[in-house]
C-alpha cells in the first residue's frame, strides 16, 4: 500500500499525485490484447458478475453498495475524448477520486440536486465481457460494452458505450480501482448527464 | 380578475410583423421570445447576423493550416489560419451543389477537397481547382466560385469574433468597456495568455437565451446551486466553501453586476474575499489531487504557492459578451443554439500557458489541479441550472399566462447607479443585466443589418 494510506481518502486526496495519472494512464494504453487474454471460464465469469452486480446496484439507485466495490484509493474516469488523453493536461467529463465519488453521491441524496429530480429509472445491459491479464498476478483489466437505457422526463434515451475497468485483488477479493467510462458520444453535447454513467 | 389581453387578442401579434415594442416590456418580456420559431429564425438575422459573434480561440488554431469548425448562429464555418497566418472564416459550403466541405471538428489543411465532386479550394477560399473543366463553358476565374467568408474577423486577445454586418461598429467598440475585464481575467496568468483544453459538453432542451438570461443571475444561486452548495462544504465546520458568499444577506454584500453596452455584462464576486494571494484557493471545495498538489506546491515554492493555487482556482467572476460567449471561473462557455427550444453549452477549459517560463516545472502542477478544478462546475451545478431552464421551457408551454418578469432591483431609490459613459452598477442578485441587454436585443430585432459575404478576387 502507499505511503499515503495514512491518509483517509473519503476526506482527503493524496493519492491522486503524478505517480497515480501515470500509473492510470499506463494502465489504460495497449491492454486490450489477444496474448493477454483470459481463456479460463471460471474466471471470466467471475468478472462478469462483478459486472452484472455493478450494473444492478446502480440501476436500483443503492450507490452506497457501488461504493463499496471499489478500492479505498479508486478512480471513476469518463473522458471527453475518444482517446482518454492525460487528465493533467485536459478536462474530462468527470475525472473523480473516493472522496469525489462520494460527494457526488452525497449530492443526490441531498434532494436538492434538481437534474434528478425526479430521479431517473436506469436498465443497464452489460456484455462483451472480456478480461486481461497485467503484468502483475493481483490485477487484471475488464473490458465490457455497457448500454444504460434511461426514462426521465416522459422519453427513455439510450447512453451506449465501453468500459474499462482495472481490477485489483486485495483484502480477500476484487476490488475495482479504475474504472474508464468511454461514452459513445464523449466529444458531444450531452444532456443532462447527472446519473452515475 | 380576468386577463383580456391574454390568447387571442394579443396585441404584439397582430399584423404582419411582431411588435417587440409589446413584447419587450420594461420589467417583463412576452413568452414567445423563447418560444416562437418564427422569432429565433429571425433572431439568426438580426442578432447572429447583426453583432459580432464568438467563434473560436487563437489556441485552437496555433500554426497556419489549422482549422477549426463551428457555427455563426446556424450558418457552418470554418474558422482557419490560412497558409499565410490570416485568420478567416470560411462558410462550410461548397460553391458547387452546397455541400460542407470539412465534416472534422479541427485538424489542418492548407486545401479542401470536396467530397461530393472533387471540386478543390485553397484555405484563403479561393477555387483552385475543378474535375474535368471541359464540360463548363463557365469561367472558373469568376470569384462567384471561391467559398463565401465572413467579411469581418478581428481578434481580441486571442478571442476570434466575426460579424457578418457592415454597419456593425470595429470590434473594439462593440466590445466597449467589457475589455477591462476580459484584460484582469487573461492578466492573472502569466503572459496574459490561456489555451484550451477540452470541453465539458452539455445540452438543454430550452431556448438559448434562458442561458444568457442566467449568465449574470446572483439570485438563483443557493436555490438553484443548493445540492452544489452543500456538498462542496459537507465536510467542513463553517460552510465558506464555493459560492457559499451568496448565503444570507447577498443584495448587500459587496460583489456587484456591471450592464457595459451592447449586451455586456459582468459579474463580479472577487470583493466578497479578501486581496491577498490565496484567497481565492482558500475557498475552493474538496477536487481531487488537491492536498496532494497544494503541498507539494507548497514544499517547492514556498513563497509563490499561494500565487500558484490561485491559478488553479475559480476566478470568481461572469464576462458576459453577448450573444454567445461566458467567462466563467477558469471556463469559456459557448452558447450554441440549435433552433428555438434546444440549445448546446460548451464549458471549453483552460490552462496556464507560460511562455515566459514564469512558473518553470510548477507548471503542470498547477493545471493538474487546474484540470480537476474546472469539472466540478459542470457535473454538480450546471446540470441543475440546465434541469430548471428546461423546466422553464415547459412552463412556458402555458402561453396564455404571457410573461415572464425581470424586475429584481427596479424602482428601489439608490440601488442601481449609472455612470457618465453608460456603464449600470447594481447588486449582485439583481435582474438589471437582463432588462438592459433584452432591451439591446430588442433593439437589434427592430434594425436591418447589413449582411454581406465576401469572397476571395
Ligand atoms: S458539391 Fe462540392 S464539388 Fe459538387
Ligand atoms: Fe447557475
Amino acid at each position: 500500500m502507499s505511503a499515503t494510506a495514512m491518509h483517509d481518502p473519503s476526506k482527503t486526496s493524496y493519492y491522486v499525485n503524478d505517480d497515480l495519472y501515470d500509473e492510470i494512464i499506463a494502465a489504460f494504453t495497449n491492454w486490450q490484447r489477444d496474448d493477454l487474454a483470459v481463456i479460463d471460464p471460471v474466471e471470466r465469469d467471475m468478472f462478469r458478475r462483478l459486472l452484472e452486480q455493478e450494473a444492478r446496484l446502480l440501476d436500483k439507485d443503492q450507490l452506497e453498495e457501488w461504493l463499496k466495490l471499489f478500492a479505498a484509493e479508486c478512480v471513476y474516469w469518463a473522458p471527453a475524448t475518444v482517446t482518454g488523453g492525460d487528465p493533467r493536461r485536459e478536462v474530462a467529463i468527470s475525472f473523480d477520486d473516493r472522496r469525489r465519488m462520494e460527494d457526488r453521491v452525497y449530492r443526490l441524496r441531498t434532494g436538492f440536486a434538481w437534474s434528478q429530480k425526479p430521479k431517473s429509472r436506469t436498465v443497464r445491459m452489460v456484455s462483451n465481457v472480456e478480461v486481461f491479464r497485467t503484468d502483475k498476478p493481483n490485477v487484471r483489466m475488464v473490458r465490457a460494452s455497457f448500454q444504460i437505457c434511461e426514462f426521465r422526463g416522459f422519453e427513455t434515451r439510450s447512453l451506449p458505450g465501453w468500459a474499462g475497468y482495472r481490477y485489483v485483488e486485495q483484502n480477500g477479493r476484487w476490488e475495482i480501482q479504475a474504472r474508464q467510462v468511454n461514452l459513445l458520444e464523449c466529444d458531444q453535447c450531452i444532456r443532462n448527464p447527472s446519473i452515475v454513467i | 380578475m380576468l386577463d383580456k389581453t391574454a390568447g387571442h387578442n394579443r396585441p404584439g401579434f397582430n399584423g404582419p410583423g411582431y411588435d417587440y415594442d409589446y413584447l419587450i416590456q420594461d420589467d417583463r418580456v412576452h413568452q414567445s421570445i423563447y418560444t416562437d420559431p418564427a422569432i429565433f429564425t429571425a433572431e439568426m438575422t438580426h442578432i447572429f447576423g447583426a453583432v459580432w459573434v464568438y467563434l473560436a480561440h487563437e489556441s485552437q488554431i496555433p500554426k497556419n493550416d489549422d482549422f477549426i469548425t463551428t457555427k455563426l448562429g446556424l450558418r457552418p464555418i470554418i474558422v482557419l489560419r490560412d497558409s499565410d497566418g490570416v485568420i478567416r472564416a470560411l462558410y462550410n459550403r461548397c460553391t458547387h451543389r452546397g455541400t460542407t466541405l470539412c465534416r472534422l471538428e479541427k485538424g489542418s489543411a492548407h486545401i479542401f477537397r470536396c467530397p461530393y465532386h472533387g471540386w478543390t479550394f485553397n484555405n484563403t477560399g479561393k477555387l483552385r481547382n475543378v474535375p474535368w473543366p471541359d464540360g463548363y463553358a463557365s469561367d472558373f476565374k469568376d470569384s462567384k466560385f471561391n467559398v463565401a467568408q465572413v467579411p469581418r474577423v478581428e481578434s481580441y486577445r486571442g478571442f476570434i469574433f466575426g460579424t457578418l454586418n457592415m454597419d456593425a461598429p470595429s470590434l473594439d467598440d462593440y466590445l466597449g468597456p467589457v475589455k477591462g475585464p476580459i484584460d484582469e481575467w487573461l492578466d492573472r496568468h502569466p503572459g496574459g495568455k490561456i489555451a484550451y483544453c477540452e470541453a465539458n459538453r452539455l445540452m438543454y432542451r430550452g431556448n438559448w437565451k434562458l442561458a444568457y438570461d442566467n449568465s449574470c443571475d446572483g439570485y438563483h444561486v443557493v436555490f438553484s446551486h443548493r445540492s452544489l452548495l452543500d456538498m462542496e462544504n459537507r465536510l467542513v465546520n463553517e460552510a465558506d466553501k464555493g459560492m457559499s458568499f451568496y448565503k444570507g444577506r447577498p443584495d448587500s454584500a459587496p460583489m456587484y453586476m456591471k450592464y457595459f453596452g451592447h449586451g455586456h455584462h459582468f459579474k463580479d464576486k472577487r470583493p466578497n474575499m479578501e486581496i491577498k494571494p490565496g484567497a481565492m484557493w482558500a475557498i475552493e471545495g474538496p477536487h481531487p489531487g488537491m492536498e496532494h498538489y497544494e503541498a507539494e506546491l507548497r514544499r517547492r515554492f514556498s513563497a509563490r504557492a499561494d500565487e500558484a493555487l490561485d491559478l488553479a482556482a475559480s476566478e470568481p467572476v461572469n464576462i458576459n459578451v453577448f450573444p454567445n460567449l461566458s467567462i466563467l471561473g477558469n471556463h469559456i462557455q459557448v452558447i450554441e443554439p440549435l433552433n428555438h427550444y434546444e440549445t448546446n453549452t460548451i464549458w471549453y477549459g483552460t490552462a496556464v500557458v507560460d511562455d515566459e517560463g514564469v512558473w518553470g516545472d510548477a507548471l503542470p502542477l498547477i493545471n493538474a489541479l487546474r484540470m480537476r478544478t474546472q469539472e466540478g462546475f459542470p457535473n454538480f451545478g450546471e446540470v441543475d441550472d440546465l434541469a430548471n431552464f428546461e423546466e422553464i421551457q415547459r412552463g412556458l408551454a402555458a402561453f396564455e399566462d404571457e410573461w415572464v418578469y425581470m424586475h429584481r432591483g427596479m424602482d428601489i431609490p439608490g440601488r442601481i447607479s449609472g455612470d457618465a459613459d453608460g456603464v449600470i452598477t447594481a447588486p449582485a442578485t439583481d435582474e438589471m443585466f437582463m432588462r438592459e441587454y433584452i432591451k439591446e436585443w430588442k433593439r437589434l430585432m427592430q434594425t436591418e443589418p447589413n449582411i454581406q459575404i465576401k469572397r476571395e478576387p
